[in-house]
């Protein structure tokens, strides 16, 4: 179900997403996996609660037996027999940069992952298709290090108090005028930890009284943000432009829910690309119903800034818009440019109010400067400022390895989610069996990937997730497309009906035409 | 038609009201190289009463080579959240030594002090629990307790008749519902060492009214842990008490660790349920390996000399000794505590009025070389909002003569400005 080029010329280049449904025989041999797990896990609680197999669980202490229990019961059933099993997938410890290959401790459980052991040998060169380093900056060697370096030794690690006490060094403000200045707008501000920076900011912007619009599909961070503020929430379905069109309609003539009086400010909340579907928020739609409707919009770009538009500055420039037009600008400095921390930038009047009333700014010690200097540099790398083409070639090194890698998984007959120019890549696999074959599979064959299942997903829908990167070359492509291929034949992946026509790698050969004309 | 008119008609308010340009927060100090022992603010050199670098181990050489070498093995930033390849072995390494540290079974650190606690609270107490919490808990708490959506029931500061008081209207409540009373969960929270006040908790006391009345205790280290006990464990080993008695502790690592980050140690059963249910743990990615090396290193320092906090603690009674008596000034904690306030005596009518007088008592230090700080609060977001002060800050690294005369230039300052 492609989208193309339409609503009054709005999009300046075709928007291609596409969410293949599940195919409805898979759909029914997931839910039976899932009851034949769950009979089992019964099984196995009723065998343990009478003794008959040894209770492995961490337990209560005899002195407090008699408390309430921390723990039902039900929360836990999930977690004791159904994660337990594959929970080798998750929690890899690495030891090396977490570049494009990297080096993995070798663990082994000798009881069904209940205990882990480390072997103490290293895996080394692993093929790296789960950490968020979508620029290739997360670099141990280089110009970004060695400044890092420096500022190191001269400023130390921490920073010991907060922005408005004595933690606001000069290096914080030569970042934020820096990142002010990527971005587009008049001002932006910093802060350490881009999980806080929504939790903590959305409560200062919005309070009792107005309504928030969120996305279905919302980071936890925006969620809890949007549950602290205290204001309305209401949902729309996931980049569903009528959805949210009509929400906005009801609100405003409405108003709000008992006393009809109304709505002193209204929030939509939306991502740049969301991280579990690969798909990128139709912005040009979004910012018309903000002007038409008068309401504020929050954009969060973790995943979008840096991976999308010709020069890296994110979604807003993929769609070739202004960055005047979104209220707040929110992002992470963690996934592309290889530190931590977020920010928002955005009209002078919004930052000075958040550098006043935002909690992390009163209450939260500020970043450290080795970080902070690994910003500023690969900053300064994408825009060129650092006197080389590197930042640009790695922009389109990203876009090209996108375009290519899904190509090739669509021909192979996968069921890829999410938009064709988003470098995340999930794949669809569904049964809970096969997330924990998946993970083990391609790590035997020396590929590290990401599985995701319940809760972060709808329960049939488990996926693989792929994160592209700059740092990846083409031939490391070519062996990951191989193994999954592998895989992909070995645990009958190939779920999809829409045969892709592989395109012909030949360039327009005018002799073609004389040929026919005779 | 109607429905286009009122959309038409329709005005919000500004996305944001605008700030009067001299607002007391909005004009940040200027710190220019790093906020050691002598600092340069807006320009002046001054030395440091401010920055909570208790230990003084953000300039230690050992630490910063520490990092050096882990940030040439890693880089900087992790690039994922804990369960996706965002585990490197320094976060095990240092989750391992902050346990045998602390002598409990497990240890979880989290990325940013602020999240730590108010992460840890809503992964234990859910709609329907029941928490008593001190009316001076700082504001991380807070935002976890209202993260958590429990019943909420504040108790009068350090004032244990108080807690007991709610704690028997409470037992009379249960008895009407037993049911009901069977699963919902009860804990308390407190501070070992609180910030906004300067006092410790009775922790004796506490742990006899959790035996008597069921409930679990979380405490709250942040401010003493480095600070506190023989070699430095806190609160626990100050009072003798067994670590296993309190069901959790959580501590920011940005205090006497001089790092950044934050982490929680406890027994198994109670540390191992964050590593799924903590959102700042599994949404969010992990500390980068430079700051960890940074405090594992710091924690060596701290096993090596023990005898540091025994140093820290003389230099408090000495300062805190040396400031009473100020006209106009009193001193706010106790006299071991390394983070002061300094209160008016007399509030002049209004807070802005008071902060404003504060205001040029600091700046009076700060052009003469002491640099102090007020200490800041969110004005409309806090509970029990406490009084304007001046925030002093103790070392391991300020020397006799500088307390001198940090004490002497506050009296002078005080005699000016107050009088």
């Amino acid at each position: 179900i492609n989208h193309i080029v339409h609503n009054g010329g709005l999009y300046k280049r075709p928007f291609n997403e596409a969410f293949e449904e599940t195919p409805m025989l898979v759909a029914v041999l997931t839910y039976v996996g899932y009851g034949v797990l769950t009979l089992f896990g019964y099984l196995r609680d009723f065998m343990r609660q009478w003794k008959i197999e040894k209770c492995q669980n961490a337990t209560e202490r005899e002195e407090q037996k008699d408390f309430v229990p921390l723990y039902q019961d039900f929360e836990n059933f999930y977690n004791r027999n159904l994660y337990m099993r594959i929970r080798d997938s998750w929690n890899r410890p690495i030891c090396s940069v977490p570049g494009a290959k990297v080096d993995m401790m070798e663990r082994v459980s000798h009881d069904y992952n209940w205990t882990f052991t480390y072997t103490g040998r290293v895996i080394k060169d692993i093929i790296n298709m789960g950490s968020y380093n979508y620029l290739g900056f997360a670099q141990n060697a280089g110009a970004c290090q060695e400044a890092a370096a420096k500022v190191l030794s001269q400023y130390g690690a921490g920073v010991c108090s907060t922005r408005q006490e004595m933690g606001n060094l000069d290096k914080h403000e030569e970042l934020e005028k820096l990142v002010a200045r990527f971005l587009g707008v008049e001002s932006a501000m910093a802060y350490g930890m881009g999980f806080a920076t929504n939790s903590m900011n959305i409560p200062a912007l919005v309070g009792k009284g107005c309504l928030i619009l969120s996305d279905e599909l919302n980071h936890a961070s925006l969620v809890l943000g949007a549950r602290l503020s205290g204001a309305t929430i209401r949902i729309f379905k996931h980049n569903n432009m009528q959805s949210l069109e009509k929400l906005l309609k009801d609100a405003i003539v409405h108003g709000q829910p008992r006393t009809r009086r109304p709505w002193k400010k209204i929030l939509i909340l939306v991502e740049g690309i969301y991280s579990m579907e690969g798909s990128i928020v139709r912005l040009p739609e979004v910012i018309a119903l903000k002007k038409k409707y008068k309401s504020y919009l929050y954009l969060d770009e973790a995943h979008s800034i840096g991976a999308l538009g010709p020069s890296g500055r994110g979604v807003v420039e993929y769609f070739g818009l202004s960055p005047e037009d979104v209220d707040v600008m929110m992002g992470t400095f963690t996934k592309s440019f290889g530190a931590a921390g977020g920010y928002i930038g955005g009209k002078k009047e919004l930052i000075d109010y958040l550098r006043t009333y935002s909690h992390s700014a009163a209450y939260a010690t500020s970043m450290s400067p080795p970080v902070v200097e690994q910003i500023i540099t690969s900053v300064k790398c994408i825009m060129g400022e650092d006197g080389t083409t590197v930042g640009k070639a790695r922009v389109q090194q990203l876009a090209e390895n996108t375009r290519y890698f899904r190509r090739r998984l669509k021909e192979m007959g996968f069921i890829i989610y999410g938009n064709e120019d988003s470098p995340v890549v999930p794949l669809m696999l569904y049964m809970p069996a096969k997330i924990g074959a998946f993970g083990r599979e391609m790590l035997k064959r020396n590929i590290g990937v990401v599985v995701v299942g319940f809760p972060a997903t709808p329960i049939i829908e488990s996926r693989a997730r792929f994160c592209l990167s700059a740092a990846h070359t083409k031939e490391m492509l070519d062996t990951a497309l191989k193994e999954i291929n592998e895989v992909g034949d070995l645990l009958q992946l190939k779920y999809s009906r829409h045969r892709l026509v592989p395109l012909l790698d030949r360039p327009f050969d005018e002799t073609t035409y004389e040929e026919t004309e005779d | 038609q109607e429905k286009e008119e009122l959309i038409e008609e329709w005005q919000p308010e500004p996305l944001v009201p605008p700030v009067p340009k001299d607002h007391p927060a909005l004009n940040y100090n200027i710190v220019s190289g790093p906020p050691t022992h002598i600092i340069t603010v807006n320009g002046k050199e001054c030395i440091n009463f401010a920055s909570f670098n208790f230990l003084g181990l953000l300039n230690n050489e050992k630490v910063k080579s520490a990092a050096q070498a882990s940030l040439k093995k890693y880089g900087v930033g992790t690039c994922g959240p804990r369960g996706f390849y965002g585990t490197f072995d320094v976060h095990l390494e240092l989750e391992e030594r902050l346990a045998k540290f602390m002598r409990t079974e497990e240890a979880i650190i989290y990325s940013y002090g602020f999240a730590t606690i108010a992460s840890a609270i809503p992964a234990y107490s859910k709609r329907g629990d029941i928490v008593f919490v001190d009316e001076a808990a700082c504001f991380a708490i807070q935002k976890g307790l209202q993260a958590s959506r429990s019943n909420i029931k504040l108790f009068k500061h350090n004032d244990m008749a108080d807690l007991e008081r709610l704690l028997k209207e409470q037992e009379t409540e249960d008895q009407k519902n037993p049911r009901k009373a069977r699963v919902t969960r009860r804990f308390i929270v407190v501070e070992g060492l609180y910030m906004n006040t300067g006092d410790i908790c009775p922790l004796p006391e506490l742990i006899k009214l959790k035996y008597k009345y069921k409930v679990r205790i979380f405490l709250e280290e942040s401010l003493s842990f480095g600070v506190l006990g023989e070699h430095g464990r806190g609160i626990t080993e100050h009072f003798g008490i067994n670590i296993d008695d309190i069901d959790l502790i959580s501590a920011n690592m940005e205090n006497s660790l001089a790092s950044i980050g934050g982490f929680c140690c406890g027994r198994s059963f109670i540390i191992d349920h964050q590593r799924l249910s903590g959102q700042g743990y599994c949404f969010s990615a992990s500390l980068p390996p430079l700051l960890a090396a940074a405090a594992i290193e710091a924690l060596n320092i701290m096993e090596d000399n023990p005898d540091i906090f025994q140093t820290l603690r003389a230099k408090c009674e000495q300062i805190h000794k040396a400031l009473q008596g100020i006209s106009g000034l009193k001193v706010v904690g106790e006299s071991f505590s390394p983070a002061l306030h300094l209160q008016l005596e007399e509030s002049c009518g209004s807070r802005e009025n008071d902060v404003k007088l504060l205001k040029r008592v600091v700046d009076y230090c700060m052009n003469s070389g002491i640099a102090l700080t007020q200490a800041r609060y969110l004005e409309k977001e806090e509970k029990c909002l406490p009084p304007p002060s001046i925030r002093v800050v103790i070392t391991v690294e300020q020397t006799e003569q500088e307390l001198d005369k940090a004490a002497s230039l506050l009296k002078e300052a005080a005699q000016s400005v107050l009088n």
